[in-house]
C-alpha cells in the first residue's frame, strides 16, 4: 500500500467517458507506488495553475550521452524543498522498438515486470519519436532498468543533436502496397549509425523515416530529415476478376468521381475495351464486359489513390524500389519544410542496393556533421545553401525530378553552363 | 575506494521484428493481395499464397499502466496467439488466422473497455504529445486533451462515417511534436517571455539563446549588473523557441497561451502532393481538465466537413473544391488579418489570380 492520494478533483473529471482513461491507469499504479501518488499531485497542480513543472538535467546511462529525458520538479517549497517529493525525479528511457511495432506478450510482460520493479510502472506505446518510452523513474533506477531492458535485446534510442530513432510502416508485413522491406533498410540504417544515437554530436537531430509506398503513413516527407518511400517504376498491376467484383459493388458512378476523375494527372481514363491502347506504358484491366480502365503509367505520379481505392484490382508495379527526399521538418526555426527529391528511384533488394543506400546516408550526415550550423536542420542547411551546392558535396547529380518548375529568375551567374551541358552529354552518351 | 564495475552496454540498436511478429505475418511477408474491410476496426488482408489474416484494432490511452499493458497481453494470449502491434496513432492491432475469432475479440476488447475503431473513413487516435505529465516546456497538458476529445468523438472512431480518414494531432507549444495533421490543436501564445534577469547568466548559453530566435529580437544585455537577455517586444512573435535554451524566458502562461486549430495537413501523396495545414481559428482558452471551448470548434468543423465533403476527399481536398471563404462561412469561423500569411516565403499563400468563387 502507498501513502494517502492527493486530492485531484481536475484529474478525477478524466476518470468518465467512454475514451480509455490514462488517469485510471495512473490511479492504479499508485496504490502501490508512492511515486505515482505524487506523480498525480504534480499533473493535478498543473492542471489548476495551468503551467508546466518539470526540468530537464543530466541523467543517463553508462556508455551513452543519450536516450534518457530527465525530469526534475520545479514544485518546491519556501526551503526549496520538493512539495511532491516522491516524484522529485521522473525521467525517462526512449527505447527503440522493432520495426512496425510488433510484439509478442512474453516481451511486453517482461518490459511490465521490470518497471513495475525499478520504475513507475507507465509505459507510453509509442512517443512521436517513435520510441517506447518508459516513464518514470529516480536516477538510480535509469541505469537498473536500462540493463534489464538491453539485456532483453532493446537499446535506447535518440536524444539530442544525434541521429533519431527510425519509424517504419507495417509494410511488408502485412500490407499489399508495400514496396521494399522496410524493416531491413530501417534496421540496416540505424544499426548503422548507433553510435551516432548514443553519443550526441551532429549539429542537430536527424531523422530516417520509412513508409513502404507513397500513402507515406509514416508523414517521413513532413517529419524527417532523411525520407525512404517505395514506390515503383514498371506498370501498375491489374487483376481483372478483383477490378469487376469492385465495379459490381461500386458501379459507373463511384468509378468514374471517385477513380478516374480523382487521378491528379488524368493518367486514368474510362474506355470501350476494343479501344484501350496497345502501348506497352498502359496498364488496362476490364471492370465489365465492354469497359475497361486504362492507365497510361508514363503519366502516373505513383499517387496512389486510384490503388486505394480499388486495392487489389489495381497494385503497384514489380519493378519495386524507393523515393529518398532529405530535408522534412515543423516550422522553428525558419518555416516549415517538405522533404525534396534528392533521389528519384533506387533498387533496394540486393545487398549491394543496401551498401549503396548506406552509404548515400553516411554522406548526407557526414555533409550535415560538417555543414549545419548549430541547432540547424538539414533542410534549414539546404535552404541556407542551395540544393545545388548540397549536391555537390554528397556527389549526386542533378535530377529534373527534384523541382515542381525550374527557376523563375535570371538571378544567377552561369559561367559554367557549357560545361555541365558537355557532362550531361557525356554521362547520356555513356549511359 | 574503487569504482563499481558499471555494466557496458550492448549496442544492439533496433532488434529484428520477425521474432515478435505473427507467424501469418512472418510467412506471408511482401507477398499480400489486397485487403478489405469487413467492418469498422477490422481489416482483412489476403495473400498472394491463399493465407487470410484479419487484423482488429483498438484504442488505448497510449500512457499506459502495466496493468492495462497486461490486460491487452491476456487478450491477446487468449485470441491471437500472443502477437500484438501498435500503429503509429497508438492504437493496438490484434492478428488472427481464422475469421471465427474476429466477433468474440472484438466483444472481449469492449468489454474490458478498448474501443475497437480506428479504420478506413473514421476519426483515428489523436497523435499526440507529453504535455504537463512529462514535457520541460508544455503549455498545456496533451493526455488529458486527448481523453477529453477522444471521448467527444468516440462514435466516430468506432465508426467509419468520414468523407475519407481523418487524423488529428495535439501540440502543447508550437513546436508542433503532435504534427501535421487533418486537424490540430496547438497552443498559440499571445505574449512575450517574460525574463527572470536574476537566473539567465547561470542558466543560459546567451549567444545560442539569441541565435534561436527566429526574428532576431533577442539581444545581450546587463539588467540590474547582472549578463542578461533582452527582448525587443515588438519584433517578437512569440513563438517560444527562446525557452527551451533558457527557462528563465518565460513563455507559457495560464492565460495568455491560447490554442490554435490548424486545419489540412496531409501526409500522403495521394491525389494532391503532401501539403502543411493551415490555421483556421485561434484566441481559445487553454481550459483543463476538458477544454469545452476548443471541443466546440474541432467538433463544428468536423460536423460540416463529414457533411460536406464528397467520398474520398480528404479535409485539404475538400477545402480545395470549396474554396477558403467557403470553408470559413461553413464553419461560422472570423477569418481576421492574423491568418494572411506574412513569413518568409508567404506570399506564394495569396491569391495570384481571378479565382473566385462567388
Amino acid at each position: 500500500m502507498a501513502k494517502k492520494m492527493h486530492d485531484t478533483p481536475n484529474l478525477d473529471q478524466l476518470e468518465s467517458g467512454p475514451w480509455p482513461s490514462f488517469v485510471t491507469g495512473l490511479k492504479r499504479l499508485a496504490k502501490d507506488k508512492d511515486m505515482m501518488v505524487d506523480l498525480l499531485g504534480h499533473l493535478e497542480h498543473s492542471y489548476q495553475t495551468r503551467q508546466g513543472y518539470w526540468k530537464g538535467g543530466t541523467v543517463g546511462v553508462f556508455g551513452y550521452g543519450g536516450g534518457v529525458i530527465p525530469r526534475f520538479t520545479e514544485i518546491k517549497d519556501e526551503n526549496d524543498q520538493p512539495i511532491f517529493k516522491d516524484a522529485a525525479e521522473f525521467h525517462t528511457l526512449r527505447v527503440m522498438p522493432p520495426p512496425g511495432m510488433h510484439y509478442n506478450t512474453d516481451i511486453l510482460r517482461k518490459f511490465c515486470d521490470l518497471w513495475e520493479k525499478h520504475g513507475s510502472g507507465l509505459i507510453a506505446f509509442h512517443g512521436q519519436s517513435g520510441d517506447i518510452m518508459f516513464q518514470g523513474a529516480t536516477a538510480p533506477n535509469v541505469q537498473k532498468a536500462f540493463d534489464e531492458i538491453n539485456e532483453l535485446g532493446f537499446d535506447l534510442g535518440g536524444a539530442g543533436p544525434a541521429v533519431r530513432t527510425a519509424m517504419s510502416c507495417v509494410g511488408a508485413s502485412r500490407c499489399e502496397q508495400s514496396c521494399f522491406d522496410e524493416a531491413r533498410a530501417h534496421r540496416l540504417a540505424i544499426n548503422t549509425f548507433v553510435g551516432d544515437i548514443h553519443r550526441p554530436s551532429l549539429p542537430y537531430k536527424f531523422k530516417f523515416k520509412f513508409s513502404g509506398c507513397p500513402n507515406d503513413c509514416m508523414n517521413s516527407i513532413q517529419r524527417s530529415d532523411m525520407a525512404v518511400i517505395g514506390t515503383w517504376r514498371d506498370n501498375i498491376r491489374t487483376d481483372e476478376a478483383l477490378a469487376k467484383k469492385w465495379f459490381a459493388k461500386h458501379g459507373l458512378s463511384e468509378l468514374v468521381n471517385d477513380v478516374v476523375g480523382m487521378c491528379p494527372t488524368r493518367a486514368i481514363q474510362l474506355k470501350e475495351i476494343k479501344d484501350v491502347s496497345k502501348d506497352p506504358h498502359v496498364s488496362s484491366v476490364a471492370v465489365n464486359d465492354s469497359q475497361a480502365l486504362e492507365i497510361n503509367n508514363k503519366d502516373c505520379v505513383r499517387c496512389m489513390h486510384c490503388i486505394n481505392v480499388m486495392t487489389g484490382a489495381l497494385a503497384p508495379g514489380q519493378d519495386k524500389g524507393v523515393t529518398i527526399l532529405v530535408g522534412g521538418k515543423r516550422t522553428l526555426k525558419i518555416g516549415d519544410l517538405m522533404g525534396t527529391v534528392l533521389i528519384p528511384f533506387m533498387k533496394l533488394e540486393t545487398d549491394e542496393d543496401h551498401e549503396k543506400f548506406i552509404d548515400l546516408a553516411q554522406r548526407i550526415i557526414d555533409f550535415f556533421a560538417e555543414n549545419a550550423l548549430e541547432h540547424e536542420r538539414t533542410g534549414e542547411m539546404i535552404e541556407r545553401i542551395g540544393l545545388m551546392n548540397f549536391l555537390d558535396g554528397i556527389e549526386v547529380e542533378v535530377d529534373p525530378n527534384m523541382v515542381s518548375a525550374p527557376r523563375t529568375n535570371p538571378f544567377i551567374r552561369m559561367d559554367g553552363w557549357d560545361e555541365e551541358v558537355a557532362k550531361i552529354k557525356a554521362r547520356q552518351a555513356a549511359a | 575506494m574503487s569504482q563499481p564495475q558499471m555494466r557496458k552496454p550492448i549496442e544492439s540498436g533496433v532488434p529484428d521484428n520477425k521474432q515478435y511478429m505473427h507467424p501469418l505475418m512472418v510467412k506471408n511477408y511482401g507477398n499480400w493481395k489486397y485487403h478489405d474491410r469487413p467492418r469498422p476496426g477490422v481489416l482483412h488482408h489476403v495473400s498472394h499464397s491463399g493465407d487470410e489474416i484479419w487484423t482488429v484494432r483498438a484504442g488505448t490511452q497510449r500512457q499506459m499502466d502495466v496493468y492495462t499493458i497486461r490486460k491487452l497481453c491476456d487478450i491477446a494470449d487468449k485470441f491471437a496467439d500472443g502477437h500484438v502491434r501498435f500503429t503509429i496513432r497508438s492504437n493496438i492491432e490484434f492478428m488472427v488466422g481464422d475469421e471465427k475469432k474476429v466477433a468474440s475479440l472484438v466483444a472481449e476488447l469492449e468489454k474490458n473497455g478498448f474501443p475497437v475503431g480506428g479504420t478506413g473513413n473514421s476519426i483515428s487516435m489523436i497523435s499526440h504529445t507529453q504535455g504537463f505529465l512529462h514535457c520541460d516546456i508544455p503549455a498545456t497538458d496533451a493526455s488529458g486533451v486527448v481523453k477529453a476529445l477522444m471521448d467527444e468523438l468516440y462514435e466516430e472512431f468506432k465508426n467509419e462515417q468520414m468523407p475519407n480518414r481523418v487524423r488529428l494531432s495535439t501540440s502543447c507549444c508550437e513546436i508542433n511534436c503532435g504534427g501535421q495533421a487533418d486537424l490540430a490543436i496547438i497552443i498559440q501564445h499571445t505574449k512575450p517571455p517574460r525574463i527572470n534577469h536574476d537566473l539567465v547568466a547561470n542558466i543560459c548559453e546567451r549567444p545560442s539563446v539569441v541565435a534561436r530566435c527566429p526574428v532576431a529580437a533577442i539581444r545581450p544585455a546587463m539588467v540590474n549588473g547582472k549578463p542578461s537577455l533582452e527582448v525587443d517586444e515588438k519584433k517578437c512573435v512569440c513563438c517560444g523557441a527562446c525557452f527551451p535554451p533558457c527557462p528563465p524566458m518565460a513563455i507559457n502562461h495560464p492565460e495568455h497561451s491560447k490554442l490554435a486549430i490548424w486545419v489540412g495537413g496531409k501526409n500522403s501523396n495521394a491525389r494532391s502532393k503532401p501539403q502543411f495545414m493551415k490555421m483556421v481559428a485561434m484566441g481559445l482558452p487553454n481550459n483543463p481538465p476538458r477544454w469545452p471551448e476548443v471541443a466546440e470548434v474541432v467538433k463544428k468543423i468536423l460536423n460540416v466537413y463529414k457533411n460536406d465533403a464528397r467520398s474520398w476527399e480528404r479535409m485539404a481536398d475538400w477545402i480545395e473544391r470549396i474554396g477558403w471563404p467557403r470553408f470559413f462561412e461553413k464553419c461560422d469561423l472570423p477569418f481576421t488579418k492574423y491568418l494572411i500569411d506574412d513569413w518568409r516565403g508567404g506570399r506564394v499563400n495569396l491569391n495570384a489570380s481571378a479565382h473566385i468563387r462567388f
